[in-house]
């Protein structure tokens, strides 16, 4: 990470603003996304953090800023353009959007199938392959409604992984699930960032995020408000905001993962 | 009664050569009306205003007009016009199709509502594009959970396919009059059409409902 300002960035979020229903829920918010980083996004709910990971993708279009993935500017209303992009960015959600109508392998093969032409064959042994990599081997015969929480949510790592992102953006990827199930799932996360894969992440977990994040932005109403290295930012007596709210949410949650 | 038993008797192959033009009739349609009903259903739910406009209205007309009239109005007065020269079969079953397809479009549109958002967007941060998401994700989902409504669908076309009698297509309805006049036959023979709409009902019902266990996704509760 030490020769991390002299690179460019892998992404380039650049003054993104976003008004829904009249609200501002973005306000020119920037950042710079290097290769094998993690950044985590805490705050308060409706602060903007899941807005945000869905501008970065153009699930949600941005009403001014850019978004650069690799030097490169992306012209959301160029469909094909916006579609090749996609593909180079994961998106975990909170509620796993699995297909219902499709089998764990399935879910992971389709997309290899319809957006990169992949053969039936070559599909399925690479969602296999991703499947086993999630540590669920034996479940792609399965249907999403016959998985738990966090095998669903395994899936669709696996589903996202298998496009070969640069990028994969997270969601409050165990916010839906039990507790008992939030560690597998943050062990897969864990595995995917120590094999250098570049992410966002808004979470709770603050265990996750002391020992993994390389840098945790604050956001509220809109906007960054703290950035930093968790160290600085949780450290004890520091007083930053970070600080303050991560204190409240451990007084509710217990000790954290 | 002898007399009745063997004018039944009599009648019943005449009538259900009929059956088979009345199915014949409604299968048509209703396949008719699923290619006119799901594109109205996407246009609804996902297209420019313009588009949904122009669904909504297709829909509009031909839900607020009785079919009486639509068969009138397209067979005696349309097809004609454009110099089509359709047999009277043919022409109940386009218009009880293109009726069937508002209908239709209103199942798979309610559907397509009732599906979660979060499918389609997981499809397009695949990088799928509308349409293919809408074809390989949408669809398969929300035409299964169609067919309880569109074995509402089949019962209503069988039955209105009676109508066509009046524009001389030779289905049970039409046959079964013609015998009943003929003979003064006149409760046993309608008495014995009815049945046989109940009969055609009820096998159509259990044959999509045998179609609904077929296509069920496993541990899928909606």
């Amino acid at each position: 990470m030490a020769n991390m300002n002299t690179k460019t960035p892998l992404m380039r979020v650049h003054g993104i603003s976003k008004e829904l229903g009249g609200r501002e829920i973005l306000r020119s918010v920037s950042l710079d996304l290097y290769e094998g980083e993690m950044k985590v996004l805490i705050g308060p709910s409706g602060g903007g953090k899941s807005t945000l990971l869905q501008c970065m993708n153009y699930l949600l279009v941005p009403d001014r800023g850019e978004i650069e993935l690799e030097g490169r500017r992306v012209d959301p209303r160029k469909a094909r353009e916006l579609c090749e992009f996609r593909q180079h960015v994961g998106m975990i959600f909170q509620d796993f959007n699995l297909f219902d109508h499709l089998t764990a392998t399935e879910n992971v093969s389709i997309a290899l199938r319809k957006v990169k032409g992949m053969s039936r064959a070559q599909a399925k042994a690479r969602a296999k392959a991703e499947l086993d990599r999630v540590g669920l081997a034996d479940k792609g015969h399965l249907y999403p409604a016959e998985l738990s929480g966090g095998q669903k949510q395994r899936v669709s790592i696996a589903r996202a992984l298998a496009m070969d992102p640069k990028v994969m953006l997270l969601d409050e990827p165990t916010s839906a699930l039990d507790p008992e199930l939030v560690s597998e799932v943050l062990t897969v996360i864990r595995g995917l960032a120590q094999n250098g894969m570049t992410m966002v992440m808004a979470t709770h977990q603050m265990g996750f995020t002391r020992s993994l994040a390389d840098e945790v932005l604050f956001m509220q109403e809109g906007r960054i408000i703290e950035q930093g290295s968790p160290k600085d930012l949780l450290a004890e007596g520091s007083g930053t905001r970070t600080l303050d709210f991560c204190s409240q949410i451990l007084d509710v949650e217990g000790a954290g993962a | 009664m002898n007399e009745t038993v063997t004018v039944l008797l009599d009648a019943l192959p005449y009538v259900l050569q009929g059956a088979a033009i009345t199915v014949t009739a409604v299968v048509g349609a209703m396949f008719l009306g699923l290619f006119i009903g799901v594109p109205l259903a996407v246009g609804q739910v996902y297209g420019h205003w313009t588009v949904r406009t122009l669904c909504g209205l297709y829909v509009w007309f031909f839900r607020g007009v009785p079919i009486l009239v639509l068969l009138f109005l397209f067979y005696f007065g349309l097809f004609n016009f454009m110099g089509l020269n359709l047999s009277a079969v043919a022409a109940a079953t386009v218009v009880l199709g293109m009726t069937s397809g508002a209908y239709q479009s209103q199942i798979f549109r309610g559907s397509i509502l009732s599906l979660s958002k979060g499918q389609l967007k997981a499809a397009r941060a695949l990088g799928m594009s509308d349409g293919l998401a809408i074809r390989s994700i949408i669809l398969p989902q929300a035409l299964r959970l169609s067919i309880p409504g569109w074995s509402n669908e089949y019962s209503i076309i069988l039955k209105d396919s009676a109508l066509a009698f009046v524009l001389g297509a030779s289905e049970i309805m039409a046959r079964t009059h013609f015998v009943a006049s003929r003979t003064y036959q006149h409760l046993p023979m309608y008495v014995s059409a009815a049945v046989l709409y109940f009969l055609l009902t009820w096998a159509g019902v259990v044959a999509l409902r045998a179609l609904e266990k077929r296509v069920r996704i496993k541990g899928y509760v909606h």
